[in-house]
């Protein structure tokens, strides 16, 4: 008799879809979970939602022309997606780029990463129901997208680097503009802290949730502030410089807890050291040309080529198969949003469905960078 | 003992953050000279974009409706999208035909505002102009004619 009650009482394991469209998914994630009442049984994400096929349009498409699609990847960190085709492509022709543009390239990429880290900041805290964090982080972001516009000429989508150099030299105004920044932005950081770091709630919400081991990031490719958070030795910009990397000195911001608390508290540190990489470069850029002379139409010779550079996100990698014409026979892109993606059913499984808001915000999704 | 005081302690420290964070947000309410909001679009007439904004493709033309445009299609070729066509014409010069410009035709709709057509013009024919508000109701008003009508190319263009 005991036994059948207790069957009509065991719970049954059910589905529910969280997106495409659900504010929290940043974009067309769906993912289907799968519950057990509220506690996760299992993640699974489903893509394809915003699929445009950008590795498929650059095998017909020009060198120069490639790089503009690379913005509409991982756009919030589109000054490096574009670094990293143009320090692909000058691999291949072993064509060695100004000092100039070196520089100028690691402070737009460092204030590319300030900016994406600031947004990422503001929706974190919005999607842990604070509408207030989001106000901020964009008003910080607004002064950075003002230098964007005024020397690359957009906001968001920039498209500033050719291969073999930038399309037309800095802006006179960009180095006191970027310095006013530093020195706004430098009392404004702590404000972060008082807003959000320190907060009660938020440190309930995140402490100790969504635990990700130095094994498991390794095993799933789990890269960019997410890996080290979780102790994973990372750094593209440590381990292989690129660019002016190899000139500045800065730390590599490791943490060995693996929850959303220390990938949270990676990223905000990671502000400080961005804005120490700024302030070595700002009044030391060389003087000299702004790009190297390459040839109309760029042939690169047969081979395989891959670089890859350090995002907001992740390890992002360009691997370019040319066989001689003018453009590429095959381009791959590692994007480091879909490998974090992988490791979310992991991180999971056990906790709520207000844990999983809380995780995917600390992974920092941008879902056209995993569909591409 | 010992986890009473730890419960009082997490209650203060509770408080306090949440105190500490209110007190960031009244500075700003109490402080509006420090918000940046701007009044978008009351302040239309005093918005002023950046000279390097990349609005659309317009094609220059001076007072006397010449531009400089060759027809070489360079900005058709650099272009990733087809936004941009060139229709030639053949036209008389000294006995010769010559190829030369007789509609330039702009996309908006395909415009990816990548910029690579400005660089690729041999005679800075084109730039990329300052406006960014593209909605309009028809989807074929988007489809532009660039050179004005009877606008020939100026004198010394090669």
């Amino acid at each position: 008799m005991e036994e059948t009650v207790y069957k009509e009482l065991e719970s049954e394991e059910y589905f529910i879809n969280m997106g495409p469209q659900h504010p929290s998914t940043h974009g067309v994630l769906r993912l289907v979970l799968s519950l057990d009442g509220e506690i996760i049984r299992k993640v699974e994400p489903h893509i394809g939602y915003i699929h445009r096929s950008i590795e498929k349009m650059c095998e017909h498409d020009s060198y120069q022309q490639i790089v503009h699609l690379t913005d509409r990847m991982d756009y919030l960190s589109c000054h490096i997606n574009n670094e990293a085709v143009c320090l692909g492509v000058e691999m291949g022709l072993q064509l060695e780029v100004p000092e100039r543009v070196k520089v100028i390239r690691t402070i737009i990429g460092e204030l590319t990463r300030l900016s994406s880290h600031q947004l990422w900041w503001g929706v974190m805290g919005m999607d842990l129901g604070a509408i207030t964090t989001f106000l901020y982080g964009f008003r910080d972001r607004e002064l950075i997208t003002d230098i964007f516009e005024e020397t690359c000429g957009a906001r968001l989508t920039m498209n500033y680097n050719i291969p073999g150099g930038l399309m037309f030299d800095i802006h006179p105004n960009f180095q006191k503009r970027t310095k006013d920044f530093i020195t706004y932005f430098k009392k404004k950081l702590p404000e972060y802290d008082d807003l959000l770091s320190n907060n009660v709630i938020f440190r309930e919400r995140t402490l100790g949730i969504g635990n990700l081991s130095k094994e498991d990031a390794i095993s799933f490719g789990v890269t960019g502030p997410t890996g080290r958070a979780s102790g994973f030795s990372c750094d593209v910009r440590k381990h292989h410089p690129y660019s002016a990397y190899n000139k500045v000195e800065f730390k590599e911001i490791l943490r060995t807890e693996g929850d959303c608390y220390a990938r949270y508290q990676c990223r905000i540190d990671e502000m400080w050291e961005s804005l120490s990489i700024i302030e070595q470069l700002i009044d030391n850029i060389p003087e000299g040309p702004y790009k190297a002379p390459t040839k109309a139409v760029i042939k690169l010779p047969k081979g395989e080529f891959y670089q890859k550079v350090e995002t907001a996100r992740g390890e992002f990698g360009v691997y370019i198969i040319s066989e001689g014409q003018k453009s590429p026979y095959r381009l791959k892109f590692r994007s480091p949003g879909f490998s974090n993606l992988s490791a979310l059913n992991h991180m999971a499984q056990g906790c709520k469905i207000a844990d999983l808001v809380a995780i995917m915000s600390t992974l920092d999704l941008v879902i056209p960078d995993i569909d591409r | 003992m010992k986890s009473i005081v730890n419960y009082f302690k997490e209650i203060f420290f509770g408080l306090k953050s949440l105190v500490t964070g209110l007190r960031v947000t009244g500075h700003y309410f109490t402080h509006p000279k420090e918000i940046i909001t701007q009044q978008y679009p009351e302040n239309r007439e005093t918005l002023k974009m950046f000279e390097r904004f990349r609005g659309e493709v317009v094609l220059l033309h001076n007072e006397n409706n010449e531009h400089k445009c060759t027809g070489c299609s360079a900005c058709e070729v650099a272009c990733p999208n087809g936004t941009i066509e060139i229709i030639h014409k053949r036209v008389d010069v000294d006995g010769r035909k010559v190829k030369a410009l007789d509609t330039f035709v702009y996309h908006l709709q395909m415009c990816t505002m990548c910029g690579l057509c400005i660089p690729a013009c041999p005679t800075d024919a084109i730039v990329m102009a300052n406006t960014f508000e593209h909605a309009v109701f028809d989807r074929s008003k988007l489809t532009k004619v660039l050179n004005n009508p009877g606008s020939k190319i100026m004198d010394g263009i090669k």
